[in-house]
């Protein structure tokens, strides 16, 4: 960004402690269509600086692509103003999750299409503490991308989902987060 | 525990070496780095390694973001005094503006949600142990679509400052939490809302962190009297701009 745009940005703010009754919504993490045979579970723990869990990160994600960005993520009812949940038809490609006193999430959702030939999940990472939200990429398998060819081999395993071997968890994925230090998770910025 | 005395003194040393940064020939920082460490959360939340570049890549999933629309939000959202059966205590505020891209145009439909204090300074959250009195008819917790022209409007209460464990006698000054969406991801923005003249700003590292004078001034509403209802409410002036590349701009070159 050049140093004096024309509108130059609102600075970021920490999402803080208390977002917990605003952010969050019934179902945001479940992205996929009720019953979808395709859908894939993606889940890990976002862990600090120290190695303890996170236990108020708040994850989103996005996938592109067609069939996604429709609208209904967080349905709402006129009749209470509290929330209808999904239509369960629509696949609107966004989820919202918060980490539990674990610092564990899980996310719901359909394989990644876009880009070809390697689609990825978009992450941006909320927390108490972080003045700024983070970006980084679930891809569900190592393969041949600009990013990932961009890193040296450890930094780029921080990128890519490990598939479950528990044969109770279907078509799981692993993806933990780690904030800082040692296994760090590569985090973007965008120009 | 820390006192506020350190903490200012590690808030002053952050903008010196800020104004140094700048006198060195280096660039406007409008965001707060995240390695701020008057504010104790943030020493273990922040990446040592630096952000690694996506540039120019129109393929980037980021560059688009989700949709929302009619049935995201409900036509009383954007007013948190109405949200229960009697009016809640408190100073009654209209806040208002305009959601912009860098470039100044309107960012349309976009998602705007908000959340806040009540007039106590006391989050409808569990874990807000403050005691101030809670109020049954606010929860604090609002969302609205932008219109055509960009615009938004909340109708609330003003909040109150309220104190947090940071360090010693650490006090919030009053702010409303903000977040908005673009039109892609990479614009994803959340922040906080201030009130003109609060005595609070200079003590408070979470304002602070912003070690830019005018970009700290962008965090803070304008008092507009035009804005104000008769006998009703007061009005705030509050315009956003979120930075980060979108299709659009890929596509025009930038």
């Amino acid at each position: 960004m050049p140093d004096t745009p024309a509108f130059p940005p609102t600075p970021s703010q920490t999402v803080g402690p208390f977002y917990g009754y605003a952010l969050p919504f019934p179902g945001g993490g479940d992205v996929a269509p009720a019953g979808h045979p395709d859908a894939i579970t993606v889940h890990g723990v976002v862990h600090d600086g120290a190695g303890a869990p996170v236990p108020d990160a708040l994850l989103e994600f996005w996938q592109g692509g067609p069939g996604t960005g429709l609208p209904g993520s967080m349905r709402r009812s006129p009749v209470n103003g509290g929330f209808l949940g999904r239509n369960g038809v629509d696949f609107t490609g966004f989820g919202r999750v918060a980490t539990d006193a674990d610092g564990h999430y899980a996310l719901r959702t359909l394989p990644p299409r876009t880009p070809a030939p390697l689609p990825y999940l978009s992450v941006c990472v909320f927390a108490r503490g972080l003045m700024h939200h983070l970006y980084t990429r679930v891809y569900l398998a190592d393969g041949e991308d600009a990013l990932l060819g961009s890193l040296e081999p450890a930094r780029r395993a921080t990128l890519v989902a490990a598939p479950e071997e528990n044969p109770a968890r279907h078509r799981a994925y692993r993806f933990d987060i780690r904030l800082q230090g040692e296994g760090e998770t590569v985090f973007l910025e965008f120009h | 525990m820390t006192t506020q005395r350190e903490i200012t003194a590690e808030m002053g040393a952050a903008r010196g070496a800020y104004e140094k940064r700048l006198a060195d020939g280096g660039g406007v920082e409008h965001h707060p780095s995240r390695a701020y460490a008057p504010y104790r959360s943030s020493v273990l939340r922040h990446p040592h390694r630096p952000l690694v570049a996506v540039e120019g890549d129109p393929e980037a999933v980021e560059l688009s973001g989700p949709v929302f629309g009619a049935t995201d939000v409900t036509a009383l959202d954007c007013d948190l005094t109405r949200q229960h059966t009697g009016e809640p205590l408190g100073e009654r505020i209209t806040v208002s503006g305009r959601l912009l891209d860098g470039r100044g145009r309107p960012v349309r439909r976009q998602l705007i949600e908000v959340w806040q204090a009540n007039a106590s300074g006391r989050y409808a959250h569990q874990r807000d142990d403050h005691p101030a009195p809670l109020d049954p008819n606010f929860t604090g917790v609002g969302r609205v679509l932008t219109g055509d022209d960009g615009g938004y409007a909340f109708t609330t209460v003003k909040p109150g400052a309220y104190p947090w464990r940071n360090h010693d006698n650490a006090w919030r000054p009053a702010h409303i939490h903000f977040s908005v969406f673009g039109e892609a991801f990479t614009q994803r923005l959340v922040t906080q809302m201030y009130f003109p003249g609060d005595p609070l700003f200079p003590y408070d590292p979470i304002l602070q962190s912003v070690t830019d004078e005018r970009a700290r001034q962008r965090l803070v509403a304008v008092y507009d009297h035009e804005l104000s209802a008769p006998e009703f409410s007061l009005g705030y002036r509050w315009d956003i701009v979120l930075d980060g590349p979108s299709a659009t701009w890929i596509e025009e070159g930038r």
